[in-house]
């Protein structure tokens, strides 16, 4: 389980670039539910990820993982209960390690790491049939370097490897954003089975109408660092792209129309 | 004869000063200068715990330990301080300056009859045997030294390998090949960072160490230069073994230092002055950095490529 508590974040304060990224974000989510979040531009998505994940610490609020309170906790430390896939393939893996190497690696996430050899020919042999099971073609080919894989097989694989060892939370930052529709259909053919067999707690951030309207059992979308819906349940399983899109439109109308007031105010008093 | 053993006997002690070069500039990406102070701190320590009658076992591993702890100290100014790589490395360097005449107490340490860790193998010899091969001849003495190394620094090549196959060890590789997915994998980066530059450093000081008991002195300068010299022997190294693996990494280092000694070598036998070692060391660094630029912007003319030195931690 994930809750927030009114999480505030804001990049270089007191300077002329000033951007409140977080302003106020509360969310709890249940365990095994899977949450798709939406938002334009800027909105402060991905800054809601990495605040979960400890890429930076919070000026405000509480983050309670796993029944812990992490909210001090550095990125390293965190690791030992979340999954992450990034939006740019080449960010989850280590290219010039083998494919063996960096599953390997991420079989041990958040564990202590001695002088145990890091491939034994026992795990190489499971590991080679959870390759298999993605059915992607690789297990024959857990000696090549990751780095000599296309975008897509690599985001696949880092989506296998942040749930090699199961996570209380997987986070997924527009991770199809990056491939082309083909690849980018597979990788979320791959997430939809994982997110089902292991029952993970998920949050995931798309830009795809079509995705987030069919997949996850809750849809939260963020506008200048809030939470300004959030659909669960039934609410969630009516939503159509179309009715998304129309929501995009009537924030889009309401900011212009705030934007239009300021400026009218400007212009009275300044 | 003589010479060809001398260069080789030379090419294997600093192999393990191209080994430590790999580690920092290639395994963990960070342009680590310290390499200059730590080699000398390596031999200062050696050189005055033998010249005082200690065992030369247990000298040449305190070598290694204060090498390893400079190379810690770096670490600590890169990564918790988050001073740039170089510069941390230079303070470094710049301060061992100062702590290596401080354990010699002068500016050079003569070992003269001190029991090195050679003298068990040169002592299965007179200092006047001669070994004969076809035409040639050298001093057996330097043969055993040869043999002795031939031996000893496989053996930690192997050891070095070992570890970075190792949990902690590709670990490390990992660090610096994506400090991003390891560390959301669970590795405190900065403390990877700072074991990888302390035993980066280590094997800078172990090479120091062996140098001083086989050249029978300390001094305070002799490590002007060396991280260049690590370096290029590293360059000659993959250009020799062309593969990203590990392994053949170590064993082109090897080659590489050995290669680059026997240059050498054959250019002060052609007359070229010692005092112009450093000078062409150099050029030939600058040489092989830009040659894969140039020739890629004679192939593609129009395109421009970086110099490939690894990024900065
Ligand atoms: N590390 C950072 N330093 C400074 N500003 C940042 C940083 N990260 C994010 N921001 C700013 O915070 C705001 C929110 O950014 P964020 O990346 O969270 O948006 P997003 O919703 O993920 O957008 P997108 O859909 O484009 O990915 C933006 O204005 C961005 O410029
Ligand atoms: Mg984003």
């Amino acid at each position: 389980m994930l809750k927030l508590v009114d999480l505030k974040k804001t990049f270089h304060p007191g300077t002329p670039n000033e951007v409140r990224a977080l302003q106020g974000v509360s969310l709890t989510i249940e365990e095994g539910s899977f949450v798709v979040v939406i938002g334009t531009n800027g909105s402060g998505k991905s800054t809601l990820l990495n605040a979960v994940a400890g890429t930076f610490l919070v000026d405000q609020g509480k983050i309670e993982l796993a029944g812990q309170d992490v909210t001090g906790w550095p990125e390293h430390r965190r690791a030992k209960f979340i999954g992450r896939v990034f939006q740019n393939p080449y960010m989850g893996s280590a290219p010039h390690l083998s494919i063996a190497e960096n599953l390997a690696l991420s079989a041990r996430r958040g564990e202590f790491r001695g002088l145990n050899w890091a491939l034994k020919r026992r795990q190489l042999e499971e590991l080679q049939q959870q390759v298999r099971e993605m059915g992607l073609g690789m297990e024959n080919r857990l000696t090549n370097l990751i780095g000599s894989l296309s975008g897509g097989q690599r985001q696949s694989l880092t989506l296998l490897m942040a749930s090699l060892k199961r996570p209380d939370l997987l986070l997924l930052d527009e991770h199809t954003a990056a491939l082309d529709p083909k690849s980018a259909d597979q990788v979320i053919q791959l997430t939809e089975n994982l997110v089902r067999k292991q029952k993970l707690t998920t949050l995931m951030v798309t830009h795809s109408m079509q995705q987030a309207a069919t997949l996850g059992d809750r849809l939260i979308m963020m506008v200048r660092g809030q939470i300004r819906y959030d659909f669960q349940g039934a609410a969630k399983k009516r939503l159509t792209p179309e009715a998304i899109l129309s929501k995009f439109e009537e924030v889009r109308r309401m900011d212009l129309l705030d934007e239009s007031a300021a400026e009218l105010l400007r212009q009275r008093y300044v | 004869m003589s010479l060809l053993i001398g260069a080789l006997t030379m090419g294997l002690m600093l192999s393990l000063l191209a080994m430590g070069v790999l580690i920092s500039f290639r395994i963990l990406a960070f342009r680590d200068l310290t390499v200059d102070g730590s080699i000398t701190l390596g031999g200062a320590v050696a050189g005055m715990l033998i010249a005082q009658g200690h065992s030369p076992i247990l000298s040449t591993f305190a070598a290694m330990l204060c090498g390893a702890l400079a190379g810690c100290v770096t670490g600590i100014l890169a990564t918790r301080l988050k001073i740039n790589g170089l510069l941390s490395g230079i303070l470094v360097m710049t301060a061992l300056y100062s702590v290596n005449l401080r354990v010699m107490g002068k500016s050079n340490i003569p070992l003269m009859n001190e029991t090195t860790l050679f003298s068990m193998v040169q002592g299965w010899a007179k200092s006047e045997d001669r070994w004969t091969f076809l035409i040639w001849q050298a001093p057996l003495q330097d043969v055993f030294v040869l043999l002795q190394l031939c031996v000893m620094i496989p053996v930690v090549a192997l050891i070095v390998w070992a570890y970075f196959q190792t949990e902690h060890g590709l670990s490390m590789r990992a660090t610096g090949d994506n400090p991003d997915m390891i560390r959301a994998l669970g590795v405190n980066v900065d403390w990877m960072t700072v074991a990888g530059l302390g035993l980066s450093n280590g094997l800078v000081a172990l090479s120091g160490a062996l140098l001083v008991q086989y050249l029978g002195f300390a001094d305070v300068q002799m490590g002007i230069g060396m991280v260049v010299l690590g370096f290029a022997s590293v360059i000659i190294g993959e250009s020799l073994v062309r593969s990203r693996s590990l392994g053949l990494l170590l064993i082109g280092a090897i080659m590489g230092s050995l290669l680059f000694r026997l240059l050498v070598a054959i250019a002060l036998r052609w007359g070229l002055n010692p005092n112009d070692l450093k000078l062409v060391t150099a050029l030939f660094v600058l040489a092989a950095l830009v040659m894969p630029m140039v020739l890629a912007r004679i192939s593609r003319p129009g395109k421009t490529q970086t110099l490939e030195v690894a990024p900065d931690a």
